[in-house]
Order: structure tokens, then C-alpha cells, then sequence
């Protein structure tokens, strides 16, 4: 890990020492979440405000055979003192052989096919304050070897250090109390663990066939009661085996992910699969209308971490392919034992030609007591962004 | 009849009948060996690079501009793989598409959202939604296959002092957002003119120009701005091509998946 960091440190030196020939780019943006109900708790608050950087620089050179890539993040919340944040994206070193790449230092990557939750994606460990629907990622330290062959991509990957997931602190909001600083391992090595994963990625027409390989400290912690209210993370170690499959048939896109994952507290195979269907020119206008429906599923059903275990999302995506890039998705999750437990809309539309409005708004319905969603039930909210890309 | 005037009526029967075979060529057949004739002189030009500038006009006098770079490589015996990446507008910067484009089977495309670092596979078969907003379709923008259309010679026409022949052609592939296109082709050298496109109730939809044709390795002739115009929005977009540069090395490998990702 150290070693990571003093290269990570010559890096920067060698990006600095070639501003003159470098890109820069980002964004700056402000953030107003607000709560439809009173809090749960008298700590947390109904308005909560940030503000984001994300600058990036880019260098590269011999022919384009070599870059190196630095891409920042820092968040400050007003009450929330975890989510106020700071993040290496990346800062990695490329360099193109003739039949394979190699990277080196923190990077990101990003596997797998669904809409919906991004079972086989494992690599990256979670930005989970950023936002509760996964999307935001942490930098992940590791050296990738990379080589594209007539039969697909193989993807090596030798991961050291690892990343603990982020959570809401004690003001902030959706939350469940999680002490971070109580984190503990299963591994001695604790954060220092040396993880390995290998991928396969190749297509065969038009379907796309993905198997992936993953041994080392699991992203997602297993919580354990401290003290009352309050959970502690547990790292165990675990191997996974995960497949992706997509398949184009005439308008129709499906999609299917699938993961086993074994450790020495459980066994379990978790899959999501659906199908997304798009509507082009939709009512004589420009606009298309995507469908997306996918079942989510989880082996050991009420026991799962995940609030997923039996449940279908049905999302509707409008793109108005107008000039602003104007995008609206809403959708809802469907347990199949409850009702519904989620609902959601996003919203983008770009405001001249560096500015860009967002809104977003999160429902959680219905939410039986002993299910994870439980401490989300006051926690509905709405949220507007306004971010200055360059 | 003498012999030599014997001689003289056959070969005069000849020449008419030969003169009748021209004419017995169908208007299909001669707008098909048109555009055969117009792929064979845009073939060989084996790779290029180029960059693109989208300005987007509406009713209003509005401007809003797209930039793009482009790598193509030819492919034979198939449609062309690109690749663009897109540079401007800001919040998208990063974003590429990989394209294999084919003439009869649907192309295959993937997508690269720099944010998130996902490639994605696209169910490419509806191409006739507008590409980033503007007033070009995908279709228009895709990859020119002989096997694309059905053709029809309709007359030769004189365009603002160039001698064209007129041709009309209907799309074979599926969900295209025409019912048909007339194209003006330029008899000496074989290139577009201009295009007219009738939407699928076969109302005039749209009008492409092409000006500032620029040859490159004494072969290939480039346009340097199609402008495009929609008649029924009246709103127009004009892309300006630059830095054409051709037969810069590009191999099969920088058209994949992984080039895709680091193509920024």
C-alpha cells in the first residue's frame, strides 16, 4: 500500500512536470437535498446542502501509447460530517503493448450488463454517502494486465489495499448508524489484504458473454450489532464467481447477471435479469421510451444484506434527444412478498453548453420493520443539482 | 443490295440495336450502377481521422455546439468500423462510440460513459432518432453501403452549374425514418450534392448540402460542410469537418473494447 502511494505520489510529479501538455476537465457543482418528513432522530436535519469537486487531468504521450490519468473528488455537507468527503478516483499509469495493456495505480473498471443493482461488479468498493443507489465508486488501487485476443478480453487484476465502503455519519440522512471506525476484518491483514480477480469478456454475434473471477476481502461488510442502534463492519473474506450475458434479439435487449459468492459465514447465488425495450420516436416527436424490467433475486431471501431478495424493478426512461439532452427516469421496486418499496425519478437536462440542471427524488414505501429499508421509512427526499462542466 | 451496302444496313442495324440495348438498361439498373460506381471510387482509402464540429440552429437563432473526433477504418468486403469521441459539450466529454457498421446484418455499437467507466453493448437497429440532438440521424451519419438502399435513376439535372444525374433511393433496412431520398450525384466525380429526405408519411422532411469538396490522396473527395436543414421544424445543423487525415496507420486493434475505453 505504501509502495501504492509513493508511486501514486511520482505520478502526480511526472503530471505536474507535463502541465503544459495536459487536459484538464470536471466539474463543479451545489446540492440541496430536502426531506419530505421529520427525521427519525433529532441529530439529523430536514435540508441538507453541498457542494462538489471533480477535477481531472490527463496527459498522454508516445503516440498515445502511454497516459497517465488523475481524477479527484471532494464533497463538503453541511451537517454531514461522512459525507463530507475527499477521494482519489484515479491516478493511474497506462501503458498500450502491442497485444496487451497494463495499468497501473488507482483506476476504476466496470463490469457487468444490468440497470437495476451491478451484482458482478465488484472491483470498485462503493461511494455508498455519495448516494444510496450504488452508482458512485471509490478509486481502487491495483495493477490490471489486459489483453484483447480474437477469442475476447482477459482482464487480470492483483488488487492491494483495500477500501472501506462510506457510509452517513450520525447528522446525516438516509442513514442506519454505522460506526466505520469500528471496522474490523477477517483477514490479519486487515486493509493490507492482497486481492486477485480475472475476467473474460467476449461476444458472439450479438450477445455478450462476461465471467468473472474474484478472491479476496468482500466490498460489501457484514453488520454486526455494537452498541444499541449502532452497527459495526465486518470485512470477511470471500470468492466469487459471477457471469454476465446480454443478448440483442431484434428490438428487445436481455439482460442477465448472476453471482455466487462463498465465505465461512455463508454460500449464497444472488441474479438479476431482465429486459429492456426501447419505443423510438414515441407520439411523433424525437423522444424514445425505454423499458427496463428486471427481477432481482437473493438466495437467502430475509437474510439477505441486500433489500433485493425477491423483488422486480420496473423503470420507464425518456430521453428527448433534443438539444439539452433531456433524460427522465422513473421507476419503482416491487417486492414480491410485500408491495412496493422504492420509487424513484432522475431528471438531467443540460442549461446552455457547460451547465447542467439535475434533479432527483427517492421514495421508500411500506418498509416492514425487519427489512434494511426499515431506517430509510422518513427519509423520502428530493434533491437538486446544478454542476458547471469544463 | 450490293454486298457493301448490305454491310452498311447491318452495321446500321447493329448501332440501333445497340442504341436499343442503352435504352433497354432500366432506370433501376442505372441508378444501382451509379451508386456501385460511386462506392468504387470512395474504396481504398484504407484508414482516416478527422475532426468534426456540430452547430445546432433552431427557430429562434439559438447555436449549440457538439465537437467530435472521428477514426474510420475501412473494411473490406464489409461496412466501415468508427470510432467518435466526443469532446464538447462539457458533461459529456469522454463519451465514444465504437461502431462496426455492416451493410445488410444491423451494425453492432457500444458506448463508453466516462463517468462510470461502462461499455455498453446498444441495441443499434433504430437509427432514424437524432444523433446528440441535431438535425442528422443516426442513419445519416452511419456508414454508405451500396446494399443500404434500392436505387432509381430519375433524369439528369444541372445543380447550380454542376451536371448531375438524379437519383432515387429507398432504404432496404429496417426502421429507417425515411420512405425515400433524392440524391443529386455529381456525373464527373461521383459525389453527393445534395439529398433530399421524404419522412415515412412521404412529406419533404429535410435538405443536405454539400459544399467545400477538398480531394485527398488525388482520390477521395471530402466535403467540408454538409449543412442540413428541416423543413417542417426549421430548425438546421451544419457540420464542418477538419484535420482530414488519412492512412494514419490505424489497425483493426484500435477499433475495440479496450481502445474504446482509454480513446478520451
Amino acid at each position: 500500500m505504501k509502495q501504492f502511494y509513493c508511486f501514486s505520489f511520482l505520478l502526480l510529479s511526472l503530471l505536474s512536470a507535463t502541465a503544459h501538455a495536459v487536459k484538464l476537465s470536471g466539474n463543479i457543482s451545489i446540492q440541496s437535498r430536502l426531506f419530505q418528513h421529520d427525521a427519525l432522530e433529532t441529530n439529523q436535519h430536514n435540508h441538507y446542502n453541498s457542494f462538489a469537486l471533480e477535477p481531472e487531468i490527463y496527459h498522454a504521450w508516445d503516440n498515445r501509447k502511454q497516459a497517465v490519468n488523475f481524477a479527484a473528488f471532494y464533497r463538503y455537507d453541511q451537517y454531514d460530517d461522512e459525507r463530507t468527503h475527499a477521494d482519489i478516483r484515479e491516478l493511474s499509469w497506462l501503458k498500450v503493448f502491442d497485444n496487451w495493456e497494463l495499468t497501473v495505480g488507482v483506476s476504476k473498471v466496470f463490469w457487468g450488463v444490468t440497470e437495476s443493482q451491478h451484482l458482478v461488479d465488484i472491483i470498485n468498493q462503493t461511494d455508498q454517502v455519495e448516494n444510496t443507489d450504488g452508482e458512485d465508486k471509490l478509486g481502487q488501487p491495483m495493477i490490471r494486465f489486459s489483453t484483447e485476443r480474437d477469442w475476447g478480453v482477459l482482464d487480470l487484476f492483483v488488487l492491494p489495499g483495500f477500501r472501506e465502503r462510506t457510509f452517513a455519519g450520525i447528522e446525516g440522512r438516509p442513514r442506519i448508524i454505522i460506526d466505520t471506525d469500528a471496522a474490523t476484518y477477517e483477514s490479519d491483514d486487515g486493509d493490507h489484504h492482497i486481492d486477485y480477480a480475472i475476467r473474460w469478456l467476449s461476444y458472439f454475434d450479438e450477445i455478450e458473454l462476461g465471467l468473472s473471477y474474484f478472491s479476496g476481502t468482500s466490498r460489501e461488510p457484514v453488520l454486526i450489532p455494537s452498541i444499541p442502534g449502532s452497527f459495526a463492519p465486518h470485512y470477511v473474506i470471500i470468492n466469487q464467481i459471477g457471469l454476465d450475458v446480454q443478448a440483442i434479439i431484434e428490438d428487445w435487449t436481455w439482460k442477465l447477471e448472476t453471482i455466487s459468492r462463498k465465505s465461512d459465514i455463508e454460500n449464497y447465488i444472488a441474479a438479476t435479469a431482465g429486459f429492456e425495450y426501447t419505443l423510438y420516436g414515441i407520439f411523433e416527436t424525437d423522444a424514445d421510451l425505454g423499458i427496463v424490467v428486471e427481477y432481482l433475486f437473493d438466495d437467502r431471501d430475509e437474510l439477505a444484506s441486500s433489500p433485493f431478495q425477491n423483488d422486480i424493478t420496473t423503470a420507464l426512461r425518456w430521453a428527448l434527444n433534443d438539444t439539452q439532452s433531456t433524460e427522465v427516469l422513473l421507476g419503482i421496486i416491487t417486492d414480491l412478498d410485500e408491495s412496493v418499496v422504492a420509487s424513484f425519478i432522475e431528471a438531467s437536462r443540460r442549461i446552455g453548453s457547460s451547465f447542467k440542471l439535475t434533479l432527483e427524488a427517492r421514495a421508500f414505501n411500506n418498509t416492514v420493520s425487519n427489512r434494511p429499508l426499515h431506517a430509510f421509512r422518513q427519509d423520502d427526499f428530493l434533491q437538486v443539482g446544478f454542476g458547471w462542466y469544463f | 443490295m450490293n454486298i457493301k451496302t448490305k454491310f452498311a444496313s447491318l452495321l446500321l442495324i447493329a448501332l440501333q440495336l445497340n442504341t436499343f440495348n442503352a435504352v433497354a438498361e432500366t432506370a433501376e439498373e442505372k441508378g444501382l450502377a451509379i451508386a456501385i460506381e460511386a462506392d468504387r471510387r470512395d474504396t481504398g482509402f484504407i484508414d482516416s481521422t478527422a475532426k468534426m464540429t456540430m452547430e445546432l440552429h433552431n427557430k429562434q437563432g439559438d447555436t449549440s455546439t457538439r465537437h467530435i473526433r472521428i477514426k474510420t477504418l475501412e473494411v473490406e468486403g464489409d461496412g466501415d468500423k468508427s470510432m467518435s469521441i466526443f469532446e464538447q459539450p462539457a458533461d459529456v466529454k469522454g463519451t465514444a462510440f465504437l461502431t462496426f457498421s455492416h451493410a445488410i446484418k444491423s451494425d453492432e455499437q457500444w458506448m463508453f460513459l466516462p463517468s462510470i467507466k461502462r461499455v455498453k453493448r446498444i441495441n443499434s437497429k433504430n437509427k432514424s432518432g437524432p444523433f446528440m440532438g441535431s438535425e442528422f440521424a443516426f442513419e445519416d451519419i452511419a456508414s454508405e453501403e451500396v446494399e443500404k438502399y434500392t436505387y432509381k435513376y430519375l433524369r439528369d439535372e444541372n445543380l447550380n452549374g454542376i451536371d448531375c444525374f438524379v437519383i432515387e433511393r429507398i432504404p432496404t433496412y429496417k426502421h429507417s425514418g425515411y420512405t425515400r431520398q433524392i440524391g443529386w450525384i455529381n456525373k464527373a466525380e461521383y459525389r453527393p450534392e445534395k439529398i433530399i429526405f421524404y419522412d415515412r408519411k412521404n412529406s419533404l422532411l429535410k435538405t443536405l448540402t454539400f459544399s467545400g469538396y477538398k480531394k485527398y490522396l488525388d482520390q477521395f473527395w471530402r466535403a467540408d460542410q454538409l449543412s442540413m436543414e428541416n423543413h417542417q421544424t426549421e430548425k438546421s445543423t451544419l457540420l464542418k469537418w477538419s484535420d482530414y487525415k488519412f492512412r494514419t496507420g490505424l489497425k483493426d486493434k484500435d477499433f475495440s473494447r479496450n481502445s474504446l475505453k482509454r480513446a478520451k
